[in-house]
């Protein structure tokens, strides 16, 4: 049985590089022996990108990309395909979970330093990943065509209106019609379904060449390659295969657990996963009371409405909003800190970062909250402006405090690792 | 690292038991993904059994009804057609219906049918799926022609229990779907006691 | 650890809102139990005899309710179904919509998902909110649905009943539309349990697994 499986890689590695690209990729791609926790976010948002394109896949199968035919393919699909509403909830639950996993894959980005030199073109291809799931989950949430479907892409698309001069032909251009009709829902299914999935598979496997061409980083932002033993590996490196893929499988069997236990009981998500406006079919005379964007893009939502008007255009909100995602592309330049890893950098570094979070999180918060609320006593819109700046100024301000804060002392090997 | 004093053997033993356990759950994983592609309920309502009255048809007459999709012919014979299905036998491929995948238990006899006189077949050409047409004239098609079915596709004929000729290109006698009667004058195609 | 753990507490927090929209009311809670049969069964006759007429329920299959209600086919056909005769049918009224809003000023809308859309809290307040008011058309009101086109149905099932059997009529009827908005609800749960185990069993040899290679690393 051996042999024979040997002489067949025999032929198969005469004609292509399979067993050369398995231990460039795998078994003799070596990665720091110290990740932690954090560093399960990458291989489960492949997980969740398979179960999207699967699942998708499937759903294809039995939906009905029409106008009068959305709504009803989604209750066909629920209840007269078999395992239909599996395929469902596997879909809509795994569209949150792919979020959760990649805002935390991107956290710890930016607690490890993983985007400093000679990572930039990894978080560049990460950014592009981030910026083609928006659009994947903007495009992806008209096609059930429910009542949330329809206005919550009528507001997004209004922004796009916003823009001076060309705003408006812009918006009929993009719906193809004077108001979202089965020709957007129709051009939106092929750009969720073919299209953008494309450009993602692409901009993946660039993210993973461009980490393996650099190697991992670590928790002590330490780079391995720097010590290396007699036989060219490095001394803090274990092979990828089979000392992570075990690893990791640990991590996607408590994920799965998490991920089934929301998919078979609650897959609503109290709200936010599946939107109860969402459950009555596309109304343009019928607008729901509060029109929110799902969760994952609360936060920037909420930073576009705590601009206010100027000279009666919403566009400054737009640009912000934008700016708060483009940003993030540019932030290897403004980490000027000698050390990578937040373990090692000053006090001034870790107050920001915890600011980051703070102010993302609530505001995503108040992204699902009327804007003429309060919270904690504070008006929303106020707050939320508060949150805005704050958030801006952890990246406005970290040229400033990543070069004068007093960072401590890097070994030269990795803590930690052996468990 | 080292890799000094493996166990190898518990490792494989640990590695099998991880195979056989994620075995078993890929093939529950498998299972909603393949059965999606049943029938849906939607498709088994548009396939419920077909009601057809045919207290109206005359002697001799073909009636059409339409069943998942296909034709099905119910075709009051004559005892005339009754006695021409004897004559016409050296003539036949499977005369006494052999081949029981083509009809079910109680449709297996010399008319073919649960009623003598009533004749229900699937209206599908055996050999590549036309519609053969309707021939009862005796003695139309060739001298010894009982009355039966010819298909214009490729020349197959059948005679008037469904049976299919020698040394035509269809290997087998049309399809007698299951069926059963309410009362007389009433046929129910995709209803009987094995099929609800 | 401890910044996953505020992380954590800090990402769920949202969770812990509950968007709330109805007329401010406060809501009576609905007793919904998908186990309870006999109330399923007795939900589904009254929303055929008093809702069918306006309300089309066009994603339900008569079969379906048979099956997962347990009736015997027949009898779904017998008291049940009054136009049709096939049990793979859809639950759809015979009115036009467009006569439906002259007559109410509103088509009554289709309510195959309205407890998923409203939550059966909703619609059991509303079904029992109704209330004299001679300034609307049909002389009622809703307290949960202000100057709502619909009149007082189940009127005369009030003036027949006692307040409680009322009140228990009605909890089986949102206990049915509860039912009729997610009909997979309960086989779900079940299937779940079983997942959850399976993945706790596939975990042993896993983590196992795990362990015994990273001996290697020191």
């Amino acid at each position: 049985m051996n042999k024979l499986f040997t002489n067949l890689m025999g032929w198969v590695d005469a004609r292509f590089p399979a067993t050369e690209t398995f231990e460039y990729h795998m078994s003799k791609y070596y990665a720091p022996k110290n990740f932690n926790f954090w560093y399960f976010f990458g291989v489960l948002s492949m997980v969740v990108l398979v179960n999207q394109l699967v699942t998708g896949i499937w759903l294809t199968m039995s939906y009905n990309p029409s106008g009068e035919g959305a709504f009803d393919s989604v209750e066909y699909i629920m209840r007269d395909v078999e395992y239909g509403w599996l395929l469902r909830y596997l879909h809509s639950t795994g569209a949150s979970a792919f979020f959760v996993v990649v805002y935390l894959h991107m956290f710890r980005g930016l607690l490890y330093g993983s985007y400093k030199k000679p990572r930039e073109l990894i978080w560049l291809f990460g950014m592009g990943i981030y910026l083609c799931l928006m659009a994947e989950g903007f495009f992806g949430y008209l096609l059930p065509w429910g009542n949330m479907s329809y206005w919550g892409a009528q507001v997004i698309l209004n922004l796009a209106g916003a823009i001076p001069f060309v705003g408006g032909d812009l918006v009929q251009w993009v719906r193809g019609d004077f108001l979202i009709s089965g020709a957007t829902l129709n051009r939106f299914f092929a750009l969720h379904v073919v299209a953008i999935p494309l450009v993602l598979v692409a901009l993946v496997f660039l993210h993973l060449v461009a980490l393996h061409h650099v190697g991992s980083n670590n928790p002590d932002g330490i780079e391995i390659k720097k010590n290396k033993g007699p036989d060219g590996v490095p001394l803090d490196g274990i092979p990828f295969h089979p000392y992570y893929t075990v690893h990791d499988l640990v991590g996607i069997v408590v994920f799965l657990a998490v991920f089934c236990a929301v998919v078979f009981f609650f897959p609503d998500g109290g709200g936010y996963f599946l939107e109860r406006p969402n459950f009555e079919p596309a109304n343009p005379l019928k607008t729901p009371e509060h029109i929110a964007p799902v969760w994952y893009y609360t936060p920037f939502y909420a930073m576009l409405r705590a601009v206010p008007s100027m000279f009666g255009s919403a566009f400054p909100g737009v640009i912000v909003m934008g700016a708060a995602i483009a940003i993030l592309f540019v932030l290897p330049w403004l980490d000027r800190s000698p050390v990578k890893s937040i373990r090692y950098k000053g006090w001034m570094s870790k107050v920001w970062l915890g600011i980051l979070v703070v102010s993302f999180v609530v505001l995503g918060y108040l992204g699902v909250q009327p804007s003429n609320g309060h919270t904690l006593g504070i008006g929303n819109t106020l707050l939320a402006q508060i949150l805005t700046v704050l958030y801006f100024a952890y990246f406005l301000l970290m040229p400033f405090y990543t070069s004068i804060e007093k960072c401590k002392p890097v070994p030269d090997r990795v803590t930690g690792g052996s468990h | 690292m080292s890799t000094d004093g493996v166990n190898a053997g518990r490792r494989r033993l640990l590695i099998g038991a991880t195979a056989a356990v994620g075995a078993v759950g890929v093939g529950y994983v498998a299972v909603p993904f393949v059965k999606s592609w049943n029938p849906s309920a939607k498709a088994k309502a548009a396939g419920a059994p077909v009601t057809a009255d045919i207290s109206q048809l005359e002697p001799g007459q073909k009636m059409t009804v339409e069943w998942r999709g296909k034709p099905v012919w119910v075709v009051r014979r004559t005892p005339e057609m009754l006695a021409g299905l004897k004559r016409i036998e050296p003539s036949l491929l499977d005369p006494a219906s052999e081949n029981e995948a083509q009809q079910p238990a109680y449709a297996r006899n010399e008319f073919r049918s649960i009623k003598s006189e009533y004749l229900v077949l699937t209206g599908i050409c055996t050999h590549l799926g036309c519609s053969p047409l309707f021939e009862p004239e005796k003695a139309k098609l060739e001298s010894t022609w009982e009355g039966g079915f010819f298909c214009p596709c490729h020349g197959s004929k059948f005679d008037l229990a469904g049976r299919v000729y020698k040394g035509v290109p269809a290997p087998k006698n049309l399809e007698v779907p299951f069926h059963s009667y309410t009362s007389d004058k009433v046929l129910v195609i995709g209803v009987d006691k094995e099929h609800a | 650890m401890k910044k996953f753990i505020l992380f954590a507490l800090l990402a769920l927090s949202p969770l812990a809102v509950q968007a709330s929209e109805h007329g401010g009311a406060e809501l009576l809670h609905a007793p919904v139990n998908a186990q309870d049969k006999v109330s399923l069964q007795n939900g589904a006759k009254l929303y055929v005899s008093y809702c069918l007429g306006c309300h089309s329920a066009k994603y339900m299959r008569y079969e379906r309710i048979a099956s997962d209600l347990r009736i015997e086919p027949k009898l779904v056909q017998e008291y049940l179904m009054f136009t049709g005769d096939k049990l793979g049918e859809q639950m759809n009224t015979h009115t036009d919509p467009k006569d439906q809003a002259k007559w109410f000023g509103a088509a009554p809308p289709d309510l195959t998902l309205e407890a998923r859309l409203r939550s059966p809290d909703w619609v059991y307040s509303y079904l029992l909110g109704f209330y004299e008011d001679d300034k609307r058309p049909f002389g009622v009101n809703n307290h949960v649905f202000k100057d709502v086109a619909m009149p007082h149905v189940l009127a005369d099932l009030e003036k027949e009943q006692t307040p409680e059997e009322f009140k228990q009529s009605v909890g089986d009827l949102v206990n049915f539309m509860a039912y009729m908005a997610e009909p997979i609800k309960a086989e779900r749960e079940r299937l779940g349990v079983f997942v959850l185990i399976f993945l706790g069993i596939l975990m042993i040899p896993v983590w196992f697994l795990n362990k015994e290679y990273w001996k290697d690393v020191k």
